[in-house]
């Protein structure tokens, strides 16, 4: 094995996404333009007109049609990708479904971006955790070096388990803010992510195949068993991928939550992507303060890892679930999920949902430290004073 | 059943064939009729796109498929984006596409797949010169979800949502010429063709492949259970759509348009002997048929034309 040296760069996350999809040799990209996504197909491009890969580059005429026209570059034996945000992910969704009915192991980059109207382009989760049911993978990411791991492990797990993965980075937060991001020589991102080795082509022309067709009552079902049969397999190949890259690359992704200081905490903070950032540099300061506090961070929201959120319950005396989403009348969709999921196992932790940052409303280190009194003071009361809060809501 | 050679040479038709017999069409269906015309011309390197239509259910539930090619069934509106992705792939896979011994890949979709939800698709796929085909089977309505009426409907045409009745309540839109739209994309080749001439289609299929960039033929092809028509005169209503001059074949390529044979023969015949045979025309009234007409007649001195200005 080739020793690795990382090769450090400094790109904003959507050239870190972009770095990955050259990396991963990705061979066909069918994309759309939309703001805060565009830059990550415009790298792509200039790659291409430089020379830097081969990709055939199909530049669609709506979102609808780069899913559509993905599909049947996935479908036709090739590695492919895509990439949107809020409004063409919304377009997406009906081809959403089709590519993980196929079993196409795709691989996009949503750019979180509020859904309008009112109009507005910045950093909301609603767009992907919308897409929750359509039987695609979601990784988010925390930070730019998060992008580019996750596009590459994205393609190992796809590919291994045959259902599509979606890796998820903040409008602007990330998608245009600039970070080092240590990247990965050729020849060792090879070694990881070999060629992909479909089980079914459309090119074995001696052996016609017909995919999608019609499927009565009498067999439908059992299409959809397997696809959640194929998402539970999938959380032993993510631990795996991510254990691999960690010890190929130094940075583990073997958990699926990724956890800190949760062993001594009172309470952690949950939440997904980029706002987990702010989270992490808070926890430390009021850690320093005497607040026994931690985190986790949910990398994967699809699978759902309930069993590692109950390991993480059963420690602690409450969970502070941020959600920049919003499940209108209901509650957080995060926090729906980890409730949900914890209903019926032993672990009762307090738990309460902060609405945070909804259209890219600024979540600062000061807003966390604000959540961490006011969940210290639920904990020591034992009295949860609301279960779901607007945070910045102005009064 | 394997064919003489002797009677082999007198076929005016690929004798091989990639379409199966038990298929789930109705009686009369030019759907599958042109379907297997294509897999003939084309034979097993071909990968076939079907969006929601009539073939989707031809083609056979799972685990069947009629068609002894690789086939993608896709969502309605997809067709055009759907090859374009097949075809990019394939290049990047390093196959030839099209042309001699090259992969076809091959849109088979409905003049509603077509006309109506799948136009943007398909002006996308057109507008960005993709090496594949695009076959339109007309037969003028919504005939997989029930007959209900498409932009491709032609005026006067009874539908289950242009049903007549007391207000008259019927199609009152001209057809749309989605080959026009086509041909403002300026495609290299683009055909009209009817089940009623396998030969012609044949020899446009056959063009459609050897021209690099994106192809478009629009296929006549009947609907006994959506015209309301006995499934025994099928191909005596296609032929009847090109003697009337409704439905003429003619190519376009390179920027040159040609009548084909045989709607050069002779003049045409009037519309009614076409409307005659078709349940779905029994309300139009003696004006209806003379607005029809008169369309027909405009259409066909415009396509003359264009023949003889761009021939």
């Amino acid at each position: 094995m080739v020793e690795y040296k990382p090769i450090r760069k400094v790109v904003s996350g959507n050239y870190a996404a972009a770095y990955a999809v050259k990396h991963a040799r990705v061979q066909v990209v069918a994309a759309y333009p939309i703001t805060p996504q565009t830059s990550i197909i415009e790298k792509i491009a200039e790659f291409i007109a430089n020379g830097e890969t081969d990709i055939q580059y199909v530049p669609v005429e709506s979102e609808h049609s780069a899913m559509a026209a993905t599909i049947g570059a996935s479908a036709t034996g090739a590695r492919a990708f895509t990439a949107t945000a809020a409004q063409g992910l919304a377009l997406m969704h009906e081809m959403l479904h089709w590519a993980s009915g196929a079993r196409l192991p795709i691989v996009m980059v949503d750019v979180n971006r509020a859904m309008a109207p009112p109009w507005s382009v910045w950093d909301d989760q609603t767009d992907s955790l919308a897409q929750r049911d359509t039987g695609w993978m979601q990784f988010y990411a925390e930070n730019n070096q998060e992008v580019y791991d996750g596009v590459l492990m994205a393609f190992k797990v796809a590919e291994t388990v045959n259902v599509p993965v979606m890796v998820v980075e903040s409008a602007f937060i990330l998608s245009h803010t600039y970070d080092v991001v240590e990247m990965i020589p050729q020849e060792l991102v090879d070694e990881f992510l070999p060629p992909r080795k479909p089980l079914y082509t459309l090119t074995d022309f001696d052996n016609p195949i017909s995919v999608g067709a019609l499927a009565t009552p009498a067999d439908y079902y059992e299409f959809r068993y397997k696809l959640a049969k194929a998402h539970e397999d999938a959380k032993k190949v993510i631990k795996e991928v991510g254990k691999e890259f960690g010890e190929r690359f130094g940075r583990d992704y073997s958990d699926m939550i990724e956890k800190g200081h949760v062993d001594d905490a009172d309470f952690v903070f949950m939440g997904l992507g980029s706002l987990m950032g702010t989270v992490k540099e808070a926890v430390d300061l009021l850690r320093s303060e005497g607040y026994k506090v931690g985190y986790a961070k949910v990398r994967w929201f699809r699978p759902f890892p309930r069993e590692e959120l109950l390991e993480i319950a059963e420690k602690v005396k409450g969970i502070a679930v941020l959600d920049r989403n919003f499940s209108f009348g209901q509650e957080g969709i995060l926090f729906n999920e980890a409730k949900g999921a914890l209903y019926g196992t032993g672990a009762r932790p307090i738990m309460k949902n902060y609405i945070v940052g909804l259209g890219g409303r600024d979540f600062t280190v000061r807003d966390v430290r604000a959540i961490a009194e006011n969940m210290k003071e639920i904990i020591e009361s034992g009295k949860l004073d609301r279960e779901v809060e607007w945070f910045h809501l102005k009064r | 059943m394997e064919i003489p050679e002797s009677v082999k040479k007198r076929l005016t038709l690929p004798a091989e064939e990639h379409f199966y017999a038990g298929h789930t069409a109705c009686q009369g269906c030019g759907a599958s009729l042109g379907l297997r015309y294509v897999l003939k011309a084309y034979g097993r390197k071909t990968i076939v796109v079907i969006p929601a239509c009539c073939s989707t259910i031809i083609a056979g539930a799972w685990p069947y498929n009629t068609l002894d090619a690789n086939l993608f069934h896709t969502a309605f509106e997809t067709t055009g984006a759907v090859m374009s992705g097949i075809e990019a792939a394939l290049k990047a896979m390093g196959y030839k596409v099209k042309g001699e011994d090259g992969v076809m890949v091959v849109g088979w979709a409905g003049d509603g797949g077509t006309a109506d939800i799948g136009l943007q698709a398909l002006s996308g796929f057109l507008e960005r010169g993709h090496d594949a085909v695009y076959i339109m089977y007309d037969n003028e309505a919504y005939m997989n979800t029930g007959i209900q009426r498409s932009g491709s409907t032609p005026y006067g045409a009874w539908t289950t949502n242009t049903p007549g009745g007391k207000r008259h309540f019927l199609e009152k839109r001209h057809k749309k010429k989605v080959i026009d739209i086509v041909i403002a994309h300026e495609v290299p080749y683009a055909a009209t063709a009817s089940v009623a001439y396998p030969e012609d289609f044949i020899r446009k299929l056959r063009k459609a492949k050897e021209i690099p960039g994106p192809s478009f033929i629009q296929l006549f092809s009947p609907c006994p259970t959506g015209w309301r028509s006995p499934t025994d005169k099928s191909i005596e209503i296609a032929r009847l759509a090109v003697q009337t001059a409704y439905f003429p074949l003619f190519e376009y390529e390179n920027g040159k348009y040609r009548i084909n044979m045989p709607s050069t023969r002779k003049e045409p015949k009037p519309i009614e002997e076409f409307l005659k045979l078709q349940g779905r025309f029994k309300y139009m009234t003696k004006e209806d048929v003379e607005i029809l007409q008169r369309w027909v007649n405009h259409e066909w001195e415009k396509l003359k034309k264009l023949a003889g200005v761009f021939g």
